[in-house]
């Protein structure tokens, strides 16, 4: 068996309670019940995580850098999408 | 009731650690990284429950005529072949990943009901070691069945090469639920756990795996036994000097 003949899985670590699962790495496996065990061997043996997402990293659609200017670039001037562009009225005290 | 209780837990710990360094032989020839990494955490937690189980061993044995009481280290390493008391299935050589994986599949569908079994033992260091060691061990079940169902109810090649493996192994799978009065008496006092009902479950599990894999069961043969006795194959031999060889050449070597 060869290292082709098992697809590539991405795999997202949630740390703990109430926080968002985070791109943590790959692992290959032949399966999705496999690709979790291997995820649990490789990325949560120092208890780094309480839940485990795999998704086959074929199933991910990247955007691509060449489009970085027209994705990103149109925000950086709109400061008024930022909560720090509005002045707070003194009446609000606690925000 | 002691030299039982000594034989009893040498047995436990002594099943973990060669089964440990059996898997360890197979680092770094798994057939993909994940699963060498796979194979060495088995490897470690079962390590880490031939600790447990010696440290307590040496507890029993009490201190020896020079005073000293005896580490999980003389166990492991001070040891000769016909004091290690471990069932032959789990110092069988290597044979292909199939039949790796379905030893240790054969062996953890005993191991998980026999430790949860010991943690309403009435020996408060048995039952804590099985506190600890139920949950590795489902774990270890978990990932030698994913493999068996997938070998099993995989190509043509897979099947054959799990069922061979399965046909090869079963006549070891009877010492694992042997009974003699090392354990009858520690049956009865509650300290070890009954054999009868252990292998009840085993069968259970083994049914249901081995149908979703695809696989026959074996009828059941003559059985071999004789590690739990101390008497083992050749291959032995090997798989004790090179787990004894640095310990041997360099007493009290630490790093």
């Amino acid at each position: 068996m060869n290292s082709s003949s098992w697809p590539l899985w991405e795999v997202f670590v949630r740390a703990r309670r109430g926080v968002s699962h985070v791109h943590a790495g790959t692992v290959h496996a032949p399966d999705a019940e496999l690709a979790l065990q291997n995820a649990r061997d490789l990325f949560t043996r120092r208890s780094e995580g309480v839940s485990l997402w795999v998704v086959r990293s074929s199933d991910i659609t990247a955007s691509d850098p060449a489009d970085r200017d027209a994705l990103f670039d149109p925000a950086d001037d709109k400061t008024f999408r930022h909560p720090t562009d509005f002045e707070l009225p003194d009446e609000v005290a606690n925000m | 009731m002691v030299d039982a209780l000594l034989t009893y837990t040498l047995r436990n710990g002594d099943r973990a650690l060669v089964l440990a360094q059996r898997l360890l032989e197979v680092v770094t020839h798994a057939p993909e990284i994940e699963e060498d990494l796979a194979v060495s955490n088995l490897a470690l937690d079962l390590i880490g429950q031939a600790r447990a189980l010696y440290t307590y061993a040496g507890e029993i044995e009490g201190p020896t005529p020079d005073g000293t009481i005896r580490d999980e280290d003389h166990y492991a390493y001070w040891r000769d072949q016909h004091e290690f008391v471990n069932p032959l299935l789990v110092e069988l050589p290597n044979g292909d990943f199939a039949h790796v994986i379905t030893r240790q599949f054969l062996h953890d569908a005993f191991a998980l009901p026999y430790w949860q079994a010991m943690v309403t033992s009435t020996d408060a260091t048995l039952s804590a070691i099985a506190g600890k060691a139920v949950k590795e061990t489902a774990y270890h079940l978990r990932h030698s069945q994913s493999w068996v169902i997938r070998l099993g109810d995989g190509t043509d090649e897979s099947h054959g090469r799990a069922q061979a493996a399965v046909d090869g192994l079963w006549r070891y799978t009877g010492e694992l639920f042997e009974t003699d009065e090392v354990e009858s008496d520690l049956v009865a006092a509650g300290i070890a756990a009954d054999p009868t009902a252990i292998r009840d479950r085993w069968r259970e599990i083994v049914a249901a795996t081995f149908a979703e894999a695809t696989l026959a069961t074996p009828d059941d043969g003559p059985m071999q036994s004789g590690g739990r006795t101390g008497r083992h194959s050749e291959s032995f031999s090997f798989l004790l000097g090179e787990l004894q060889v640095l310990a041997r050449a360099h007493p009290g070597a630490s790093w």
